[in-house]
């Protein structure tokens, strides 16, 4: 299933903050997009998953989910978004319980899960229990239990610290590796973006318009830390953001 | 000046405005208090007219113990107790999640909430009669009454505190209206819920004797106004010190709770 962003604007009261966005998302490709801060790049994320509406253009599903496919357009938050009174377990179950999964099936899928991503032995845990890294593991669990169509991922690493980032990098990586999935990735973080993105997508400062899309060809799995060829994309990167960051940073916030 | 005198350790200023609890010191402050009384009454400097003797209190509440009359007085105080306060907590905690989700209800009832909250519920007591008869039944109504004014406002509280970014979550996994509210809401309003439930529960106790009033010939409020109004001061203290042991113990009992179904607490 591919998404299709068709011509989307939109503004709050009188005040512009995206315009003219369209974009494609071909399945089976990570898709990231990068911006300076306030240029909407989380609400464009939250109208793609039907979250908020645009004041105009529309978001497209082309063709269908896959089978099996519970929740086609599946979230992974910033802040993880667990519910602390579930363990571990409970937190995966949650998303499945209103999909009239039961039982055997339920214990399957949450069994399969927890092992993509390592947190077997930590299906009882609370979350007050698990660090920032297994937390967003958990989310990332919770996620794929639902069989998505497309993640849409809002910066899913930015609460993490730096080592725990790169560990969580590489699990993400071996995920796609081993099953591509489709993902929509936004971050202010242009080494996760070149590091994780088959498409870079650099959106200008506010209101929001796509500057330009950086395809990056080198294979996912060979993608390494301090490689030469992504840093020559994240200096490409840095340079059409930096005037806009530094714009963006002095701006009065007025929302 | 020599390499010591230099050498100066740096003074703890931290710590602090952190209270834990300390079992033993409420035990004690309540037997400090106690032992003073009975020391003030015993050696004269407190008239027997200002306070019963606190030994005398409890010579009362052992004879009430062994005539068998506490438990005729608890039983039907204690089922009072428990029928209204489960009505007025059940319907106020309804009512404030509806009031924490709707934008209708919430405009539409929290005024009345509002204008109910103020009104002493014991001067409704002849209307409860009236509508609900002399019998169980009005005093039911007038602690339900009671419990259900701050269960609402407290857990109405509660769910504008829910973080929402749970909700949003929920949504974006397509759970539904219902599992919503029964999966994260209710849940996440808990402790909110639960801290309101102390002060209507205490609430509901003050009510059971103000209930007692009217045509009540067993219970712990028709005994305490029974000494009242005979000025009969141990059997009168025997019965608030009944209805004190009761406050401790619902409290303790909240407490319990909490420490069952908070534990996800940090």
């Amino acid at each position: 299933m591919d998404i299709r962003l068709d011509n989307i604007s939109h503004s709050y009261d009188d005040f512009d903050v995206m315009r003219d966005i369209s974009l494609d998302i071909p399945s089976g490709q990570i898709v990231c997009i990068v911006g300076p801060s306030g240029c909407g790049k989380s609400t464009l994320l939250r109208f793609i998953g039907g979250l908020e509406r645009p004041a105009s253009g529309r978001v497209l599903q082309l063709g269908a989910p896959p089978a099996g496919c519970l929740n086609p357009l599946t979230y992974i938050f910033q802040d993880f978004a667990l519910l602390p009174w579930r363990s571990v377990a409970g937190n995966v179950s949650l998303v499945l319980e209103d999909h009239g999964i039961k039982g055997a099936d339920t214990r399957r899928i949450i069994d399969d899960v927890l092992a993509r991503t390592k947190l077997t032995d930590f299906a009882k845990a609370l979350p007050k229990q698990l660090s920032g890294g297994m937390k967003q593991r958990v989310a990332i669990a919770r996620a794929l239990a639902v069989n998505p169509a497309v993640m849409l991922m809002d910066e899913p690493l930015s609460a993490l610290d730096s080592q725990t980032r790169e560990l969580l990098m590489d699990d993400l990586v071996d995920l796609w590796t081993r099953q591509p999935f489709t993902a929509v990735y936004v971050t202010h973080n242009l080494a996760e973006a070149v590091r994780l993105g088959h498409r870079v997508v650099v959106l200008s400062r506010r209101p929001g318009q796509i500057r330009e899309v950086v395809e990056i060809d080198k294979p996912l799995a060979q993608r390494e830390f301090g490689d030469a060829d992504l840093d020559a994309y994240q200096k490409h990167l840095w340079h059409l953001m930096r005037d806009e960051a530094r714009a963006a940073d002095a701006e009065l916030i007025n929302v | 000046m020599s390499e010591a005198a230099k050498e100066k350790a740096v003074a703890f200023r931290g710590g602090g405005f952190a209270p834990r609890p300390r079992r033993w010191v409420g035990f004690a402050v309540f037997l400090g208090l106690i032992l003073v009384a009975e020391w003030g009454t015993r050696a004269g400097w407190i008239s027997a007219l200002t306070l019963p003797k606190p030994s005398d209190v409890l010579a009362t509440f052992r004879e009430l113990y062994q005539s068998g009359l506490l438990f005729k007085h608890l039983g039907p105080s204690l089922s009072r107790l428990v029928v209204g306060a489960a009505i007025g907590a059940s319907i106020g905690i309804s009512v404030g999640i509806l009031i924490g989700l709707s934008s209708y209800i919430r405009s539409g009832l929290v005024p009345l909430v509002a204008a109910l909250f103020p009104i002493p519920k014991i001067a409704l007591l002849p209307l409860f009669v009236i509508w609900f008869g002399i019998g169980e039944g009005s005093k039911y109504a007038l602690i339900a009454f009671g419990t259900f004014t701050p269960t609402v406002v407290a857990t109405y509280g509660a769910v504008d505190n829910v973080d929402r970014t749970l909700i949003r979550m929920g949504q974006s996994f397509g759970l539904t209206w219902f599992s919503i509210v029964r999966k994260i809401v209710l849940p996440g309003a808990m402790p909110g819920i639960l801290s309101g439930l102390r002060i209507s529960l205490a609430i509901a106790i003050i009510l059971l004797v103000a209930a007692e009033m009217l045509g009540a010939e067993y219970g712990i409020g028709a005994y305490i106004l029974q000494a009242g109004s005979l000025y009969d001061l141990e059997r009168l203290f025997a019965g608030v010190v009944i209805l004190s042991l009761l406050g401790v113990l619902v409290s303790a009992l909240i407490g319990v709770i909490e420490r069952r179904l908070l534990d996800w607490r940090t």
